[in-house]
């Protein structure tokens, strides 16, 4: 029993429940925040390392092995997106303190931080379909409060949206869970990838298809992305960021490690491709018919996951393995241009494009933290976008799928025209009344991520090589199984 | 399954999807408690038929034993549902104290969508370059 996998879901939990104990001691809170997110990372690393060096690492709770107790499993795909969503955490904190911290706004904001972070690591590292379940509701009721942090009429219309969507995908998920559970009778994931393949291949793929309806809701796949864009950019910045950057990304790798775990397939996908060219084309023409900074963003993150379901519609393990790293890097970028157009609305007191202007001339510091994220976005070279297009685009001429590649194309050239807007109205142009400044505090996390998605960059080798082993693990079913089922 | 089961099921499924439709909070709330039961529903009926309660004394046979598992998982999903329409209920009463009415208010990007297209005959010039346009 490896004592790693639950502490990193029960600390933050424990530390949620201390930030509300000390009460409106602020620096205490914080101390605790950072504390808990910290653990999170510092374990996440160490069952990456763990991980990458041999099998998958293993924990029965309560002693019951698999199928009849609750397993926690960190193989090297989820050991990759816990360590980026951890840092991503703790960067995205030290923000939020600069913030919102100023005028102590909320207090309980800490408390759901920490809960979020529990069941994001919860939703990473289960190998249990109801858990998984319990652990997407952990982080979706955090994500709902956070969401009403700051309250009029406009957030509270986004939240309702936001909160009844999730709350039908929920419902579905049930479903999806009640079927599963009466086909096979099992919800482990390790046991359910072995007794699938014993169901009638219609029932199999009626499954797979609920489960991917289920997750593309979360993921914001088309055509079941309309609830972001719409409530993502209401929230403070922190929360936006932190939400852009990995709650989509949860429902990707849950559609992704159910897809190749519970469903494997041999050859391409067409379904999936099909869904990743709509989404990436519906995303960035819907970012290019907006005028703010954090909308224009927000449609973005839709497109983007269209490369991500791109990769695993390959289905091969050059695709997968470039689908992970264009997580990875996927990941870093978003939170930080977020995170940048946080600096935006601080400067100016809005993100609308037609009310800024100039920023280049007043604060050279955040166009140059803008510069880097959105070259990357769009896939400019050398940044760590670029890597990671270049490997889906080389795998789908690999297998001669030539549509799904001249669309990925075209969308990356949009998405440099919509970075082009932003940064012409927003950085160019006559400098306008500032309305604010953005700390130094804000200013400093913002150029940790930067840091980090250069690094990414610098550091591709290296991540290709370990997102390579992690896709073999994804199309080695029995890697995971044996590891589940096996010892113990 | 057993036939009726399913069948209250999907009645709880179509009555919570009408209401999840409608335009007053209140009835969408609704809408989802019968959505959730009818998920909840389907989760205990996937257990297979009812039997004896599944406490394995010392030589009792496991044979004619109702599967535990479905039910503990409709207790979690049950807490969960009832924390979450607690949420909205909350939201809802925030809602209304601040726009005073209890009805989900159109988006913003619709009524400007639905305004684009009222003036339609107007002249093309006039239109647009003051909405929209890139703030140069």
């Amino acid at each position: 029993m490896n004592w790693l996998l639950p502490s990193a879901i029960a600390v933050p939990l424990l530390g949620a429940g201390l930030t509300v104990l000390v009460g409106p001691r602020l620096v205490a809170q914080r101390l605790i925040a950072a504390g808990g997110v910290l653990f999170v990372l510092v374990a996440a690393v160490a069952l990456l390392l763990e991980a990458d060096g041999g099998s998958p690492v293993v924990a029965q709770l309560g002693g019951w092995p698999a199928p009849a107790g609750i397993t926690l499993v960190a193989d090297r795909f989820s050991g990759i997106v816990l360590t980026v969503s951890a840092a991503m955490l703790l960067a995205v904190l030290g923000y939020a303190v600069a913030q919102l911290g100023r005028d102590a706004l909320d207090w309980w904001f800490h408390a759901k931080y920490l809960i979020l972070t529990a069941g994001i690591a919860m939703a990473l590292l289960t190998g249990d379909l109801f858990n998984l379940f319990v652990g997407f509701e952990v982080m979706l009721i955090a994500s709902y409060a956070l969401l009403t942090v700051k309250t009029g009429p406009t957030q509270i219309r986004a939240t309702m949206t936001y909160v009844v969507v999730n709350l039908v995908a929920s419902a579905l998920f049930l479903v999806v869970i009640a079927f599963t559970y009466g086909a096979t009778g099992t919800v482990n994931l390790a046991d359910l990838a072995v007794r699938l393949q014993e169901v009638d291949p219609t029932v199999r793929d009626t499954l797979g298809l609920l489960m991917l309806v289920v997750f593309g809701i979360k993921a914001a796949l088309f055509p079941l992305f309309m609830w972001l864009p719409d409530s993502y950019p209401t929230a403070p910045t922190p929360v936006t960021a932190i939400f852009a950057g990995l709650l989509t990304k949860v429902g990707v790798f849950v559609i992704i490690r159910t897809q190749t775990l519970l469903f494997p397939n041999d050859g391409p996908s067409t379904l999936l491709l099909v869904v990743a060219g709509a989404t990436m084309t519906v995303g960035v023409l819907g970012a290019i018919a907006q005028n703010d900074v954090k909308r224009i963003l927000s449609f973005h993150i839709v497109s983007q996951i269209g490369y991500m379901i791109m990769g695993l519609g390959f289905l091969t393990v050059a695709g997968l393995a470039a689908a992970i790293f264009y997580i990875t890097h996927h990941i870093v970028v978003k939170t930080g241009l977020f995170l940048v157009g946080g600096l935006v609305e601080a400067e100016h007191g809005t993100g609308a494009l037609n009310r800024t202007g100039g920023l280049l001339h007043s604060r050279p510091l955040v166009a140059a933290l803008f510069l880097p994220l959105a070259m990357s976005l769009a896939g400019i070279p050398p940044f760590s976008g670029f890597v990671a297009k270049l490997a889906l685009v080389q795998e789908g001429v690999a297998l001669g799928r030539g549509l799904i590649v001249g669309v990925s194309l075209a969308v990356g050239l949009l998405t440099l025209f919509s970075m082009t807007k932003i940064w012409s109205a927003t950085f160019w142009g006559v400098p306008m009344e500032p309305a604010g400044r953005a700390g130094p505090g804000m200013i400093g996390a913002t150029v940790a991520v930067v840091a980090l998605s250069l690094s990414v960059a610098l550091l591709a080798q290296p991540i290709a090589d370990l997102s390579t082993r992690a896709a073999t693990d994804l199309l080695n079913p029995a890697t995971y199984t044996d590891a589940v089922l096996g010892g113990g | 399954m057993s036939v009726i089961g399913l069948a209250v099921a999907a009645l709880l499924f179509g009555v919570g999807t009408y209401l999840i439709l409608q335009r007053l909070l209140s009835r969408v709330i609704i809408g989802l408690g019968l959505v959730s039961h009818g998920a909840n529903l389907l989760i205990m009926l996937s257990g297979g038929a009812a039997g004896r309660p599944p406490v394995l004394a010392d030589g009792a046979s496991p044979v004619g034993v109702s599967d535990p598992l479905p039910q503990a998982m409709v207790l979690t999903a049950i807490v969960i549902t009832f924390g979450v329409t607690a949420f909205l209920l909350a939201l809802a009463l925030r809602s209304w104290r601040l726009t005073g009415s209890d009805a989900v208010e159109d988006d913003i990007e619709d009524r400007r969508i639905a305004r684009e297209t009222v003036t339609v005959d107007e002249p093309l010039i006039d239109r647009g370059m003051h909405e929209e346009g890139l703030g140069l």
